[in-house]
């Protein structure tokens, strides 16, 4: 029904999931996943599931992004690049 | 996350916009079982809210909303909460969760079914609120307060 909406969706979630791989700075890629889960959420509300698109909105981009930074403050980078 | 990191903006914004989001997820839970949402979704948006308190304001002034010794004691009573209304119904003849034989007076068949929901839902979102906010807690424990 949606098909245009649904591809451009499906092609920004591949490009956020591709630069979240790619980045070498860990908070920018926390982030990057964050944008990802969001993406995702918007698919599952376009393709009609508002119940797996709101836990995928609160859980994803608010609580996983939250404690993903709160451990890379706790860690450190061996190598310098 | 260190103090010199405190920004008066971020302290502002969130301390405003907690009590907001704290709203809108007491109405997400008291409002699941008409619409989308309900007991996992609000109580971790509670979370959300307390855990942003706790990046922006720091442990000590969060824990004015929220004690980090409250994690575990809240988390099970959010559990005891959904299995013992389970567990009553069990008792008073019923089958785990058959709502209609919670014993609240005066109600009909329809409305022990939506009073049972919503104690489901208020023991879920207790439970999640507190579990999601004691892993950050303990996350950040022993690395020298915030």
């Amino acid at each position: 029904m949606y098909l245009g909406l649904e591809t451009a969706l499906g092609l920004l979630l591949l490009a956020s999931a591709l630069i979240a791989l790619r980045l070498r700075n860990l908070l920018a890629a926390a982030v990057t996943l964050s944008v990802f889960s969001f993406i995702s959420a918007l698919i599952y509300l376009v393709m009609g599931a508002v119940d797996v698109a709101f836990t995928e909105a609160v859980v994803g981009a608010g609580i996983t992004g939250v404690l993903f930074i709160v451990v890379l403050f706790h860690t450190s980078r061996r190598s310098i690049d | 996350m260190t103090s010199s990191s405190r920004n008066p903006i971020l302290i502002t914004a969130s301390r405003l916009l907690a009590p907001f989001i704290q709203l809108f997820a007491l109405y997400v839970i008291f409002h699941g079982h008409f619409g989308p949402g309900g007991g996992f979704q609000g109580g971790a948006m509670l979370a959300a809210s307390i855990l942003m308190l706790r990046l922006s304001v720091g442990a000590e002034r969060s824990e004015l909303k929220f004690r980090k010794s409250w994690g575990t004691p809240v988390g099970a009573l959010g559990a005891l909460i959904f299995a013992g209304t389970g567990l009553l119904t069990l008792l008073l003849g019923g089958r785990f969760l058959e709502y209609h034989f919670l014993p609240l007076p005066d109600l009909s068949r329809a409305e022990l079914h939506s009073a049972g929901i919503l104690l489901i839902e208020v023991g879920v979102s207790l439970a999640v609120m507190a579990v999601l906010v004691a892993i950050y807690d303990d996350i950040m424990e022993g690395t020298g307060g915030d």
